[in-house]
């Protein structure tokens, strides 16, 4: 189907597109912000438990360091330096982390385990981490916390643990941290990665769906997942949407069929008739004749169109802005007054009741044509039928203003009721009678835009319309005299003598 | 022509009222433009035409027209701006605008902005030149007072009283018909349509489909002609009616 604008194709993807747009996602996005925010916490939380575990060991070797100074000191106490000299030469000889050195002043190896240490740490004395060598074994270097003390003699006494263990236990630890967060990076990637093609995918399938619809295929619907997620609820209220377009759509078919239907006939009348005169009129006469006929011809289209253009601009609803309080009765009776004449004369009696202050929110002409449509249509109905009567009726009833016309016509079929509100509708035996089927639907629309409802029912014999509106506030009565809210100068100098012109 | 008042000499509008009027129309389509001075022209008026929203505002400023004709879409300055611009410079000729829109909105905005009356496109040329007669009609009475008694032939309203007389003889009317024959009084000679009278006796606007107003003035016909010879208001066909007095027919 063709719908008259034309949509753009979508153009083929590329990879590099594909993934840009996927990039793009707010899915995606969202991963990746939520991602950064756990990673620093693994972070935070890795490090505190790595640099605790350091802490505790680091602990346990300076406490340890600690006992074996201890054992020293009490041994040195117990037999000076000879004594300890035999007590870290037995220790040296044990297997373990456990460090001893003494050296004299000048920093020569006297006993101990520790090969080599800079000659800095042995100067200083005090607590240090530092590189030695071991005395026993190859020229490789060792890391360890010592403690050097000054004995009596210059001689220094070492005693130190190596730190091998703790430095494994704490490479183990960073790597863990590392591996973890790596991970947390990968999975946080993939997840955001799949969350966001996950969603892109019924985008995707969206955006073709509704290119499809604007291409004309109106039919087309959204894919509705049915896990109740948010692009479900939103595919669900556009395809309600789409749902009401549809009716729209199909509504004004219908009204572009009917026009086409039911205006070529007067156009193809019109067109007869002129061609006719073209073809048969000799005298000047027949021809003025026949143009009279095309003007008058042509005059009834302009007023079918008219009426179309009025319904559907009140249809559309903008002229909302034009309503102020009107006074129904007044209408009933100007309009009631209007046609009353014309009723006589069709030996009809024309019974006009309106009661006082039916104030409503309207538009006096539009009031007054939809009155002026539905005494017309009683009267062109209503002659010929079983009382020669019409009643056109208005009162208050709590807050809504009520209106009815009714007629003793043949009325209308229950079943067709529906039908003669829209537009072009004729009933089989109106067909003979002039007219588009265009009233009823104007004052249709009428009592929509003012908000309004309109009721055919049978009278017994006959057709009885009732509308409801709803009554005006009382305190916006008090200007309603002026049918207006705000007057227009024009409107009373168009009319000289603005008393002609208005009832009092 | 014979629409005479007490107050002042019997040649009051009637001279004034030539019957020729000076009109600007002011339309972008050169066709219609063009089709409307024909029209006018053959109807014993004086028409200048512009086609857009500037130089009919130039030409409105300087020419002493009696009506302007102002189509409502134009060029350069639309209709609606250009009568509020004539509305501020105090140029009061009055204006009838022509547009394609016709709804009820349409018609009170283009009245707010200072026109004198509208008609919607399209329109019959008959109706036109009854509405814009009647504009020009106003513009050359206005300023006098109000009269108080019309008089055409043998016919004589009084507004005061509400009175109504033919040949001396009273005739009873109805209020509305009173007000009916009262605006074809003032309108005498002039031919006054449909809806005009639907507009300015009954202040309606909408399209009055059937012949309502046709039995209404049948109707005040027969009371005004009843017993005398000659008809007073008189069918103009494909326009409307007007009330005129032939010379020499006195019943």
């Amino acid at each position: 189907m063709s719908t008259g604008f034309s949509v753009e194709p979508v153009p083929r993807e590329t990879v590099g597109a594909r993934v840009q747009k996927l990039f793009r996602t707010t899915a995606f996005k969202l991963s990746i912000a939520y991602l950064a925010i756990f990673a620093l916490c693994a972070f935070l939380a890795l490090g505190y438990v790595a640099w605790n575990a350091r802490a505790v060991l680091d602990d346990q070797i300076v406490s340890t360091i600690d006992a074996e100074i201890n054992g020293l000191s009490e041994q040195y106490n117990a037999g000076g330096l000879r004594r300890l000299i035999t007590v870290v030469e037995r220790r040296s000889r044990e297997p373990g982390a456990s460090l001893y050195l003494v050296t004299t002043a000048s920093g020569e190896h006297v006993v101990g385990n520790v090969g080599y240490v800079p000659a800095a740490v042995l100067a200083n004395p005090g607590q240090s981490e530092t590189r030695y060598g071991r005395s026993d074994s190859d020229a490789e270097l060792h890391r360890a916390i010592v403690r050097v003390f000054t004995l009596p003699g210059g001689f220094r006494l070492l005693v130190g643990r190596d730190t091998e263990e703790r430095d494994r236990l704490r490479a183990v630890i960073g790597r863990a941290f590392g591996t973890s967060l790596a991970a947390v990076v990968l999975l946080g990637v993939i997840g955001g990665w799949l969350a966001a093609s996950r969603v892109l995918r019924r985008v995707d399938a969206m955006t073709q769906t509704t290119r499809a619809i604007m291409a004309g295929d109106l039919d087309g619907r959204l894919y509705v997942a049915g896990n109740g997620d948010e692009l479900d609820r939103l595919a669900a209220s556009l395809n309600l949407m789409l749902e009401r377009i549809g009716e729209l759509m199909r509504g004004m078919r219908e009204v572009s069929d009917n026009i086409a239907h039911d205006l070529k006939t007067p156009l193809t009348r019109l067109r007869n008739r002129a061609d006719e005169a073209l073809r048969s009129a000799v005298s000047p006469e027949e021809l003025r004749a026949a143009l009279e006929a095309v003007i008058e011809e042509s005059d009834g289209l302009i007023r079918v169109f008219n009426a179309l253009l009025m319904i559907a601009r009140l249809e559309a609803g903008n002229a909302r802005e034009i309503l102020a309080p009107v006074d129904l009765g007044a209408a009933v009776q100007e309009v009631g007054e209007l046609y009353e004449a014309l009723a006589e004369d069709q030996g009809l009696l024309l019974d006009v009741r309106a009661g006082d202050g039916l104030i409503i929110a309207g538009n006096r002409e539009l009031i007054g044509q939809a009155l002026a449509n539905l005494i017309d249509n009683a009267l062109k109905y209503g002659a010929g039928g079983a009382e020669a009567q019409v009643t056109v009726e208005a009162e208050r009833v709590g807050d809504t203003i009520r209106l009815s016309v009714s007629d003793h016509g043949p009325g209308i079929p229950e079943a067709e009721r529906g039908r003669v509100l829209g537009r072009f509708v004729r009933l089989e035996d109106a067909r003979s009678r002039p007219g588009f089927g265009l009233g009823l639907s104007l004052v249709n629309a009428v009592v929509r835009l003012h908000r309004g409802t309109l009721r055919l029912s049978d009278n017994g014999p006959g057709l009885r319309v009732d509308l409801a509106f709803p009554a005006e506030a009382q305190g916006a009565a008090a200007t309603a005299g002026d049918g207006a809210a705000e007057p227009i100068p024009a409107l009373a100098a168009s009319a000289p003598g603005g008393s002609i012109s208005r009832l009092s | 022509m014979a629409v005479v008042t007490e107050q002042r000499s019997p040649v009051s509008r009637a001279a004034l009222w030539t019957g020729s009027m000076r009109l600007l129309i002011i339309e972008d389509d050169r066709e219609a433009a063009a089709y409307l001075v024909k029209a006018f022209r053959e109807t014993g008026h004086v028409a200048d035409s512009a086609q857009d929203g500037l130089d009919g505002y130039a030409l409105a400023r300087e020419g002493a027209y009696d009506v302007l004709i102002v189509d409502r879409m134009l060029p350069k300055l639309d209709g609606l701006s250009l009568i509020r611009s004539l509305r501020e410079q105090a140029v009061t000729t009055p204006v009838l605008i022509l547009s394609a829109l016709g709804q009820v909105d349409d018609r009170v905005k283009g009245l707010r902005a200072g026109g004198d009356d509208y008609l919607p496109k399209p329109y019959a040329f008959s109706e036109l030149l009854a509405r814009t007669e009647a504009l020009a009609r106003r513009q050359i009475g206005s300023g006098a007072a109000e009269e108080t008694r019309y008089r055409v032939g043998d016919l004589e309203l009084d507004r005061l009283s509400h009175r109504v007389t033919r040949a001396g003889r009273e005739i009873v009317l109805q209020p509305r018909e009173f007000r009916l024959l009262e605006y074809l009084m003032r309108h005498a000679g002039q031919v006054v349509t449909r809806t005009m009278l639907l507009e300015n006796v009954w202040d309606y606007h909408f399209d009055p489909q059937t012949n309502v107003i046709d039995v209404h003035v049948s109707r005040l016909r027969g009371k005004l002609d009843k017993g005398f010879a000659s008809p007073i208001i008189h069918t103009v066909r494909g326009a409307g009616y007007v009330l005129r007095f032939d010379e020499g027919s006195t019943g």
